[in-house]
């Protein structure tokens, strides 16, 4: 069933959208939250389990401090307030990929609450409310074989990876995100960016959406322009770049706002996000009837971190995402217009890193803001995820300025990272790149140009210097490309003289 | 020749450390013992002869060599059915994990295999230690070696049985409303739940978390506290073990088989007996209390008005704790899998329903809907919220009580022990065995039970309860021991001397 969808415009024109975000953060700890199983992505299914993880009758959890350092830290960072005392919770329900048919998290007395983060969407900031942090484990994995879609229905059968369950997670919480207006879809994507952002800055996650270590929940209602009512809302799941949160919110502000529009009414509904079509098709019904008999987890005592650690905590947090980027601008003169790009293309932390190996400022924004941005786009992913490292962008731009590359040849060996073909310069070697710095080599093919174009030849001798790009092009075109233009133009000339 | 069985467990120790006998011997004796009765008792669901024999023989290597791993060392043990026993079944009593082996030892099994102590296999139990007969085991009930028409206690019967018919010197039971000292009290043996956190709980497949306690069962006061000491203490795997050292338990116990109970004051419960409770049972209940008094302790009435409230809140906090851990039982990674009738390729949920609906038995059902209930959105406030500030003011009644006693007393349980089948279909009759052991659960403080005589109308034994604050383990030691002693100088032996023998018991 395809969904009736108003354009945005007229969606806007009627109603406000009102977001809510819950990002799942995946911490970076060495061993699970209840126990010391190791936490190491790719390990062969089920190896990385013990009596705890599994759920083994009789077995119990005991909290990961790390897990706790992490989600103050976290916490924190939010400008949230810390709980003197909290305890865990037991959120009871029945899934094969839950050993416990219960997951281990926090209810009415989360770790952190009340904060606030600002995000910057075209260089205006705009303050997003913390609802709250808390703490709580992953759930396995479900595999389902034999189905056309990958999905439960229709398959033969299912197995379970139960290497994931008890991973500790945080999930942050936002409070109704109200005045985005029709910027709702930049602001939602940039509050994801830049949590990321800050995650990567405390060191707490790999924060890699396209793995899972950053998972992003939608919610979204319509209230009618004027009116304090929230709408009912859709909470998509699982969308795991910025640039689909970006769109899934503004497929839903149209989906609702046809609906609306149409008389109808919104279902209170899970809904999955299609990264191929860009739509949001229905999963589970949520009604009130859903309840998951939270109480407290009698097998572990109360969390009650003590003001000096976390005093002790906050002084290791780095430094406030926009103080950062007032200082980024001025160490790195970059205009206004060069650095809300650099923001909206997600792409400071990498600009930063890029330049951190070696590359100039400059350098390192033109890279990722116009070849890489662009094959990132082709794509269908973020920057982060293109799979190019800042390192590796240092190391082609470290070519370019050796004059072992042109800007041309850089493109190729872009092409040779993407494919896995090693190093920039293992690439350059491979694919034979180099610009050829063989003078006699480089003489001939002059030689040759002006033995063949003797008309533009005569030009130049009278003077007319700007007719040298024609031969300057039949050189590269003999050198397949591989000449210093810059060289060749002075071979020219001084032959010419 | 020595009939070793009848020996208690410290004096097996002295015999085993005086070279006048061998774990192996006495080991096997308990394995005789067991293939002689245990066909009428019932006690046992699974017997490990030869993992016992080979711990022993381990044993008595270590003996020979002059380096006992513990007192304890090569004295054997039974364990209740609720603790994970790496290699052996592990069933709970309950269908649903029947064939389970778990792959991992409970701290306390672990505890008992590094001391030495042999294990002789594991014991009956209501199914997931829900009742107070043994009836409600999905392998059959467990019969007392007093009258083996009758129940021995639950859910911890096997554990009680096993000790009172001579199967074994120890046993480890686990306590959650009184599933300890209540089959104690009706066997005519002696049984200890201590303090909440006070022994880990690592590895027992988990009733109601906040009111479980391991404990031992013994028939001496003086070897359920080696035992508890043994067990006892600090496990990092149990956040809510203490991490304190224990009191010391047998210096309490033999502290108290000295007879002087003076200084001692002693708190009579006077919401714990009275209406409700056979009058043989109170007999026997006043004159130990009598007995102490004569021995120099003060008695004084206490009143703990919420204790009336006992009953109703255990069982709202009990039943949600239950459902919540019992979820995992779902056929799909161990345990029984039950495939549902005519159903073609069942899906999971299926398979999970007719799992659980096979699976556990109607007392497990009727608790888990109970939970489920008491948790639901719309009325946790109401009833697992109100539960729990009634928790609190129950244990408020016990600390204003203990600024007046050092420890209180009751009996233990309100009569001897019933018929099997006579209270099975009317479960609030089964639910008020366990009256006057409850508040001790939902306040964490330690008892014990010890017998008191036999009543009057049955000859059945009744039991002896004191209950001490928490952390205090040694006093309800140094009182049980007092009140054991001069007892047995009345009796001129152990009650349990004048239970019938089982000789020649019908298999
Ligand atoms: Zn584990």
């Amino acid at each position: 069933m395809t969904d009736t969808l108003l354009t945005y415009d007229d969606a806007l024109a009627a109603y406000d959208p009102v977001l809510g975000l819950e990002v799942h953060v995946e911490l970076n700890t060495a061993s699970k939250m209840f126990c010391g199983c190791s936490t190491v992505f790719g390990a062969e299914p089920n190896t990385q389990v013990c009596p705890v993880c599994l759920g083994l009758p009789g077995a119990m959890p005991v909290v990961n401090g790390k897990g706790v350092e992490s989600a103050i830290r976290i916490g924190l960072a939010l400008n949230c307030q810390i709980a003197e005392w909290c305890r865990f919770a037991r959120k009871n329900y029945f899934y094969p990929d839950m050993p416990k048919n219960f997951q281990t998290s926090q209810y009415d007395e989360p770790i952190a609450y009340d904060g606030w983060m600002d995000v910057e969407v075209d260089g205006e900031t705009f303050r997003v409310e913390i609802e709250r942090a808390h703490m709580e484990e992953d759930t396995g994995k479900s595999t389902h074989v034999g189905g056309a879609t990958g999905r439960i229905h229709g398959a033969d059968h299912s197995l379970v990876d139960y290497n994931r369950a008890g991973i500790p997670l945080i999930e942050i919480v936002t409070k109704p995100i109200r005045g985005a207006g029709a910027r709702a879809p930049e602001v939602a994507r940039a509050y994801v960016a830049q949590l990321r952002d800050l995650i990567v800055a405390l060191g707490v996650s790999e924060a890699r959406m396209d793995q899972g270590n950053l998972r992003a929940d939608v919610n979204l209602s319509l209230s009618t322009k004027g009116s304090d009512v929230l709408g009912t809302r859709s909470e998509t799941k699982n969308v795991n770049s910025f640039r689909s949160v970006e769109r899934a919110v503004r497929f839903e502000v149209q989906r609702h706002a046809a609906i609306l529009a149409g008389g109808g009414s919104i279902v209170q509904e899970t809904r999955h996000w299609h990264e191929d079509t860009g739509i949001t098709t229905s999963g589970r019904e949520k009604s009130d009837a859903e309840d998951y008999r939270y109480f407290p987890e009698p097998d572990l005592v109360p969390v009650a971190p003590t003001r000096d650690w976390v005093e002790e905590l906050r002084a290791t947090l780095p430094e406030n995402p926009t103080a950062r980027r007032a200082r980024l601008q001025q160490e790195w003169g970059f205009s206004d217009l060069e650095m809300r790009d650099t923001v909206g293309a997600g792409a400071l932390g990498l600009v930063e890193e890029t330049i951190a190996a070696g590359a100039s400022p400059q350098a390192a924004r033109k890279w990722w803001l116009s070849e890489l941005s662009r094959r990132a786009n082709d794509a269908g992913v973020d920057l982060v995820d293109l799979g190019v490292t800042p390192a590796q962008v240092a190391g082609v731009q470290a070519l370019v300025d050796a004059g072992t590359v042109n800007d041309k040849l850089a493109r190729q060996v872009f092409d040779g990272l993407l494919a896995g073909e090693g190093t920039p310069e293992e690439v350059v070697e491979k694919r034979g790149l180099a610009v050829v710095s063989d003078e006699g080599a480089l003489s001939a093919a002059v030689d040759n140009a002006i033995a063949a174009n003797p008309d533009v030849a005569d030009k130049i001798r009278d003077g007319k210097v700007a007719a040298a790009g024609a031969l300057i092009g039949a050189v590269m075109k003999e050198m397949r490309g591989q000449a210093d233009a810059a060289r060749v133009r002075e071979l020219i000339l001084e032959k010419l003289s | 020749m020595t009939d070793w069985t009848r020996s208690t467990a410290a004096e097996l120790a002295d015999a085993l450390a005086n070279g006048e006998t061998t774990s192996v011997e006495l080991t096997q004796a308990h394995l005789d013992r067991t293939a002689a009765v245990d066909g009428a008792v019932h006690a046992y669901l699974h017997v490990d002869a030869e993992g016992a024999l080979a711990q022993a023989e381990a044993s008595d290597a270590r003996r020979a060599a002059g380096s006992p791993a513990s007192r304890l060392d090569g004295v054997p043990i039974a364990v209740k059915d609720v603790l994970a026993t790496q290699g052996l079944p592990t069933t709970c009593g309950s269908r649903i994990l029947e064939g389970w082996i778990p792959p991992y030892d409970a701290t306390v099994v672990d505890t008992l295999r590094r001391a030495g102590l042999p294990i002789l296999g594991k014991t009956n139990m209501d199914e997931f230690a829900m009742g107070s007969s043994t009836e409600h085991s999905a392998y059959g009930p467990t019969h007392n070696p007093w009258d083996l028409d009758r129940i021995p206690g639950g859910s911890g019967g096997g554990s009680a049985a096993a000790v009172a018919s001579y199967q074994a010197p120890l046993a480890l039971g686990t306590d959650t409303g009184g599933s300890i000292r209540q089959p104690g009290a009706v066997t005519g043996t002696v049984g200890v739940k201590p303090t909440y956190g006070g022994v880990s709980r690592y590895g027992l497949v988990a009733l109601a978390n906040s009111l479980d306690q391991v404990g031992p069962v013994t028939r001496t006061v003086l070897d359920s506290a080696l035992l508890h000491e043994l067990v006892g203490g600090h496990d990092p795997r149990d956040s809510t073990s203490i991490d304190q050292p224990l009191p010391d338990l047998v210096a309490a116990a033999e502290l108290g088989a000295t007879g002087d109970m003076s200084g001692v004051r002693i708190g009579v419960v006077k919401e714990l007996s009275g209406e409700g409770y056979q009058p043989g049972v109170l007999a026997r209940f006043e004159e130990s209390v009598e007995l102490l008094v004569k021995a120099g302790a003060e008695v004084v009435e206490v009143s703990c008005p919420t204790f009336v409230h006992a009953l109703a809140t255990y069982y709202l906090i009990l039943p949600a704790e239950a459902s919540s851990n019992l979820a995992k039982f779902d056929a799909m990674r161990y345990g029984l899998r039950v495939y549902p009738d005519g159903v073609d390729a069942p899906s999971a949920e299926e398979v999970m329903r007719a799992t659980r609906d096979k699976g556990f038995g109607d007392e497990v059902k009727r608790r888990i809907i109970l939970g489920t209930y008491a948790l639901s959105s719309g009325y946790y406030d109401a009833y697992y919220g109100q539960a729990q500030k009634v928790r609190t003011l129950i244990s408020r009644d016990f600390e204003a009580a203990f600024a007046k006693a050092d420890v209180l007393v009751s009996p233990t349980a309100p009569t001897t022990a019933f018929k099997l089948g006579e209270k099975l279909d009317d479960p609030l009759a089964m639910y008020l065995n366990d009256l006057a052991t409850i508040p001790a659960n939902l306040a964490g403080v330690p008892g014990i039970s010890v017998p008191s005589g036999l009543a009057d109308e049955d000859g059945l034994p009744a039991g002896f309860q004191v209950l001490a604050p928490a952390l205090a383990d040694d006093r309800v030691y140094r009182v049980g021991a007092a009140l054991e002693k001069l007892l047995a100088d009345q009796w001129g032996g152990p009650l349990l001397a004048q239970a019938p023998t089982l000789d020649g018991v019908a298999r």
